[in-house]
C-alpha cells in the first residue's frame, strides 16, 4: 500500500543528507513502527511521506508510492488532495499542534471541509462527533464545543487523531504521539491505535524513540540510524533476536522493572 | 464578570486621574476667570458678584467635582471668548472630528490587513527588502508634512479640491466627504505604515508556529492557512496596537485639522488655547482622552473575544 | 549569548544617513552658506539652485541655512527630550520593575492614566502651563515620554529579576544598585536602545507638531515645524520650502528609524 523507495533527503544547509537510502513497504493494515534516536532521519521520513517536506529548502530523490502513485514528485496541488484525506497525521504536542483559536469540533471537521465538500454542515458536524466518540472520548459533543486548552493533554491527543481519521485515509501517520503524555495515558492511546487498526484496518506509520512503546503496538518495525536503514521486520523476530549491533544495543537500553542494570538480552516486563 | 468590574474600576480610575489633572492643571494657569469675562467693565464689586455667582471661592475639589457633574448634567461651563455653552460650541466640531478621525483609522484598517497579508507572503523575498525600507520611509512622514504635499498636489495642482472651503455636512454631504478623504489620508498613511510593519511581523511569528504544520498536513493551501487559522492568532496584538492607532489618529487630527482648515475639535482647541478660553480648553481635552482610553477598553473587550485563553488569566500582553 | 550576525544592512544605512544628518546639523551651529535670518529682495522665491539649495523663501532668505538651523534646533530638543524622559523613565521602571510591590502596582496604574493622553496633547497641556519656549517644550515632553519609557523598562528589568546570573550576584552580597547597573541594564539594552530610537522619533514629530501649531518653539529660535506652518501660504509660489523642510524632517526620522529597524533585526538574527 505504501512503498518507499531508496529515499534520499539532504538539506541545504546541512553537509550529510538527513535521509541516505530508505527502502520500506507498509501493507493494508499493518502497524509499522520506525524508531531511532534524535538525528536518525525518522522524523524526516515522516514528513515525507505526510508531504510536508519543505521543497525550497532541500534536494530529494527516490518515490514514495501510495497505491501507485508517487507523492515524493507529486506536484503541491494534486498532493494537497490526498493529504488529509488519504494521508493522516498525528504530531507530538496536541496543545501546540492545534490552533488555539478554533474550536475542537472545527479542526476535526477541517479536513471534511476540505475534501467531503458534498457534506452538508450538519452531516460534518455528526461525522466529527462520531469521529470525537471513535477515539473513546467520555462527552463528544461536549468536547466538539471546547477549545483545545479546555481539555486535557491526553484528552486532546484523542481529539487529534479524531481529525486525523474522520476521512477514514489509507495511511495513519503518527509522529512520537505518545512522548509528550504521561505513562498512563500513553497506554491507552496505544489501545485506542490498536482497536482503531483492528476496527478499520488502518494502516499506520509510528514512529518513536521508544522501543518499548513500539513493541507494543506496531506488528512491523524498522530501525534507522544516521539517516539510514539498520534492519527491519516482524517486530517479535527483531526483538528476540535482533541482527545488527545497533539494534541490540537499543534493545538494551530499555529500562525495565526487573534490571537496574542494563544486561545484552531483553527481559519481560 | 470580575473581569468586567475590573477593567470598568481601571477605565474610572483613568479618566478620574485625567480630568482631575486637566482641571488643576488649568486652575493654576486660569488666573481669574471673572477678570477674563468683565475685561474692561471690571470693577472691584462685579468681580466679587461674579465669582460669588461662578462659585470660585469654593475649595478645588468641590469646584472639581461641580465641573465633572456637569458632564453629566449637559453643563460644560461657558466659554469666555464666545459667550456660550461649551456643550453647544463643542457639539458640531466633535461629530466631525469623529469623522474624520473615523474616516483615518477605516482607510488604516482597510488598507493594512491585505497588505500585510501580501508582505508576509513574500518575506525573505528580494522584493522584501524594498518593501521594509518603503515602509520604514512612510512611517517617517509627518501627517502634518503629507498634509502639505496633498493640498500642493490635490488642490493646487490638480484642484481635486478646494482647499480652506470646506462645504459642511449641513450643506453638502458627499462634498464634505470628500473633502474630508485628504486629511484622513494623509494621518493614515504613517499608521498604515506601522500597522503593517507590526502585524507582517505577527503574522510571520505565528507562521512559524505547530498549528500551521498541521493545518497543511490537512491539506489546506497557505492563502487558506492565512486565512482561517493565521489571522484570527495574528489579532491580539494588533487589535491592542490599532487601539493606540486610534489614539494617534485623534491626536494627529489636531494638526491635520489645522492644515486643511477643518472646523473641527483641534482647530477650536487651538484657537481655544491661543485665546486662553481655558473652559472650552478644559472640555476638549478631557474628550479627547475619554476617546483614547474607550479605544483601549473597546480593544481590551474585543481581545477577549477573539482569545478565550485571555480569560483565564490577566491582561493580554 | 546570542550569536551575532552580520551587521543588519538597515543599521548601516540608517547610521550613515543619521551621521550625515548629524554632520550637516553639527555643521550649521558653526556655520550656514548664508545668515539664516538676512533678507535680501531681490532674491525673493527663487526655486533651488548652485547658489541656493533649497531656494528663498518670501523675503528672500536662503532656506538650506534655515534648515540646518532648524534641524538643528529640532535634534537638540528631541535629544534632551529623549535623554531626560528616557532616562527618568528608564530608572523608575527599573526600580519598580526590580523591587516589584505596591509602589509597583501604584505607579503602573498611574502610568497607564498618563498613556491615556495622546502625547501632543498632554504635550500641549503642560505647554499651555508653563509658557511655549525651547525649554519648557523640552521638559513637558520628556514628562510625556517617561511612562512609555517606564513601562519598557520595567518590562524588561522585572523579567530579569530571577535571572540566575542576578539570583547569584545576590547571593555574592552586591548592592541591589549594582545588580541593576552591572548584571541586569546590559541585557536590556537590545530591548531599551530601539525604544530610544522610537521615542527620539515620536519626539521629532511632536516638536513638528507644536511648532506649526505655535506653541512650541517660536522665532528668533529656528524650528522646522514653524517653517512648515509659514510655507504653508506660499504653496503656490515657492512649494519647495514646504517641499525641503519637510523632507528634512523625514530624513531625520527615517534614518533613526532604520536604525532602530537594524538593532531590532540584529536581534532577532534576521539581519
Amino acid at each position: 500500500m505504501l512503498e518507499i523507495k531508496d529515499l534520499h533527503v539532504k538539506f541545504h544547509n546541512r553537509s550529510r543528507e538527513a535521509v541516505a537510502g530508505i527502502s520500506l513497504t507498509i501493507q493494508d493494515g499493518e502497524i509499522l513502527g520506525l524508531v531511532g534516536e534524535s538525528g536518525s532521519g525518522k522524523s524526516v521520513t515522516a514528513m515525507s511521506v505526510a508531504g510536508l517536506l519543505p521543497r525550497r529548502q532541500c534536494s530529494y530523490s527516490g518515490q514514495i508510492l501510495l497505491d501507485g502513485t508517487d507523492l515524493l514528485h507529486l506536484p503541491r496541488a494534486l498532493l494537497r488532495a490526498r493529504q488529509g484525506k488519504e494521508i493522516g497525521v498525528v504530531f507530538q504536542e496536541p496543545m501546540s499542534a492545534m490552533d488555539p483559536l478554533m474550536k475542537v469540533g472545527a479542526q476535526v471537521e477541517e479536513t471534511l471541509l476540505l475534501h467531503a465538500k458534498e457534506l452538508t454542515a450538519a452531516q460534518r458536524r455528526e461525522k466529527a462527533i462520531q469521529a470525537l466518540a471513535d477515539v473513546e472520548l467520555p462527552d463528544p459533543e461536549g468536547v466538539y464545543n471546547k477549545y483545545p486548552h479546555e481539555l486535557s493533554g491526553g484528552m486532546l491527543q484523542r481529539a487529534m487523531i479524531a481529525a486525523a481519521i474522520v476521512t477514514r485515509p489509507r495511511l495513519l501517520l503518527l509522529d512520537e504521539p505518545t512522548t509528550a503524555l504521561d505513562v498512563t495515558i500513553q497506554a491507552q492511546i496505544l489501545e485506542l491505535l490498536k482497536k482503531l487498526n483492528r476496527e478499520y484496518g488502518m494502516s499506520m506509520l509510528f514512529i518513536s524513540h521508544n522501543l518499548r512503546v513500539v513493541q507494543k503496538l506496531c506488528s512491523h518495525v524498522a530501525v534507522m540510524q544516521r539517516g539510514q536503514l539498520v534492519e527491519e521486520g516482524l517486530t517479535d523476530a527483531i526483538m528476540q533476536a535482533p541482527q545488527q549491533e545497533y539494534t541490540r544495543r537499543l534493545i538494551a537500553a530499555i529500562p525495565t522493572r526487573n534490571r537496574p542494570m542494563a544486561r545484552r538480552e531483553d527481559g519481560c516486563d | 464578570m470580575r473581569y468586567t468590574v475590573k477593567k470598568l474600576t481601571a477605565f474610572l480610575f483613568t479618566m478620574v486621574v485625567v480630568s482631575l489633572l486637566t482641571f488643576i492643571a488649568f486652575d493654576l494657569i486660569s488666573g481669574d476667570p471673572a477678570q477674563a469675562m468683565l475685561g474692561t467693565e471690571a470693577t472691584p464689586e462685579k468681580l466679587a458678584a461674579l465669582r460669588e455667582q461662578l462659585g470660585l471661592n469654593q475649595p478645588l475639589l468641590v469646584r472639581y467635582g461641580q465641573w465633572l457633574a456637569g458632564f453629566f448634567t449637559g453643563n460644560l461651563g461657558t466659554s469666555y471668548n464666545y459667550n456660550l455653552p461649551v456643550g453647544q460650541l463643542i457639539a458640531p466640531k466633535l461629530g466631525l472630528t469623529l469623522c474624520l478621525s473615523f474616516l483615518a483609522f477605516a482607510l488604516t484598517v482597510i488598507v493594512s490587513i491585505p497588505l500585510s497579508m501580501w508582505s508576509a507572503r513574500r518575506a525573505g523575498g528580494r522584493a522584501d527588502a524594498l518593501f521594509t525600507a518603503l515602509n520604514q520611509f512612510f512611517m517617517a512622514v509627518p501627517p502634518f508634512f503629507t498634509g502639505l504635499l496633498f493640498t500642493w498636489v490635490f488642490s493646487l495642482t490638480l484642484g481635486w479640491f478646494v482647499h480652506g472651503k470646506f462645504p459642511g455636512f449641513d450643506q453638502d454631504v458627499p462634498g464634505s466627504l470628500w473633502y474630508l478623504l485628504f486629511p484622513a489620508m494623509a494621518l493614515a498613511l504613517p499608521r498604515i505604515a506601522m500597522t503593517v510593519r507590526m502585524l507582517r511581523s505577527t503574522i510571520l511569528s505565528e507562521m512559524n508556529k505547530d498549528y500551521v504544520r498541521t493545518a497543511i498536513s490537512r491539506g489546506n493551501d497557505w492563502n487558506m492557512v492565512l486565512r482561517r487559522h493565521v489571522l484570527k492568532n495574528s489579532l491580539v496584538p494588533v487589535v491592542t496596537f490599532l487601539a493606540q492607532t486610534m489614539a494617534e489618529i485623534v491626536a494627529g487630527s489636531i494638526v491635520v485639522e489645522q492644515v486643511f482648515a477643518v472646523p473641527g475639535l483641534g482647530r477650536l482647541l487651538m484657537a481655544s488655547i491661543s485665546n486662553r478660553d481655558y473652559p472650552v480648553v478644559q472640555v476638549i481635552v478631557v474628550i479627547l482622552a475619554l476617546w483614547v482610553v474607550l479605544a483601549g477598553t473597546l480593544a481590551d473587550v474585543i481581545n477577549r473575544r477573539i482569545d478565550p485563553r485571555l480569560n483565564l488569566g490577566g491582561d493580554a500582553q | 549569548m546570542k550569536k551575532r550576525m552580520n551587521r543588519s544592512p538597515y543599521l548601516t544605512a540608517g547610521l550613515i544617513l543619521t551621521g550625515v544628518m548629524a554632520a550637516l546639523i553639527l555643521l550649521g551651529f558653526f556655520w550656514t552658506p548664508y545668515d539664516p535670518t538676512a533678507i535680501s529682495g531681490s532674491a525673493k522665491f527663487s526655486a533651488p539652485s548652485f547658489a541656493h539649495l533649497m531656494g528663498t523663501d518670501n523675503f528672500g532668505r536662503d532656506i538650506f541655512s534655515r534648515v540646518l538651523k532648524g534641524a538643528g534646533t529640532t535634534a537638540v530638543i528631541a535629544l534632551s527630550t529623549v535623554l531626560l524622559g528616557g532616562g527618568v523613565g528608564v530608572l523608575v521602571g527599573a526600580l519598580t520593575g526590580y523591587f516589584g510591590g505596591i509602589v509597583d502596582e501604584v505607579l503602573m496604574r498611574l502610568n497607564d492614566a498618563l498613556n491615556a493622553f495622546p502625547s501632543v496633547l498632554l504635550a500641549l497641556v503642560i505647554v499651555s502651563v508653563l509658557g511655549s519656549g525651547k525649554y519648557n517644550v523640552i521638559i513637558a515632553l520628556a514628562i510625556v515620554f517617561v511612562p512609555s519609557f517606564a513601562r519598557v523598562s520595567r518590562t524588561a528589568f522585572a523579567a530579569l529579576r530571577d535571572a540566575n546570573y542576578v539570583k547569584s550576584a545576590r547571593l555574592m552580597g552586591a548592592s541591589p544598585l549594582r545588580i541593576l547597573a552591572v548584571q541586569i541594564l546590559p541585557n536590556t539594552l537590545h530591548v531599551l536602545l530601539p525604544a530610544f530610537t522610537i521615542g527620539f522619533n515620536n519626539a521629532v514629530l511632536a516638536e513638528a507638531s507644536m511648532s506649526y501649531l505655535g506653541i512650541g518653539v517660536k522665532p528668533p529660535d529656528a524650528s522646522l515645524g514653524y517653517m512648515l506652518s509659514e510655507s504653508q501660504s506660499m504653496l503656490s509660489a515657492a512649494p519647495w520650502y514646504a517641499l525641503c523642510t519637510g523632507m528634512t524632517i523625514v530624513l531625520l526620522i527615517f534614518g533613526v528609524g532604520l536604525i532602530g529597524e537594524g538593532m531590532n533585526r540584529q536581534n532577532k538574527g534576521v539581519g
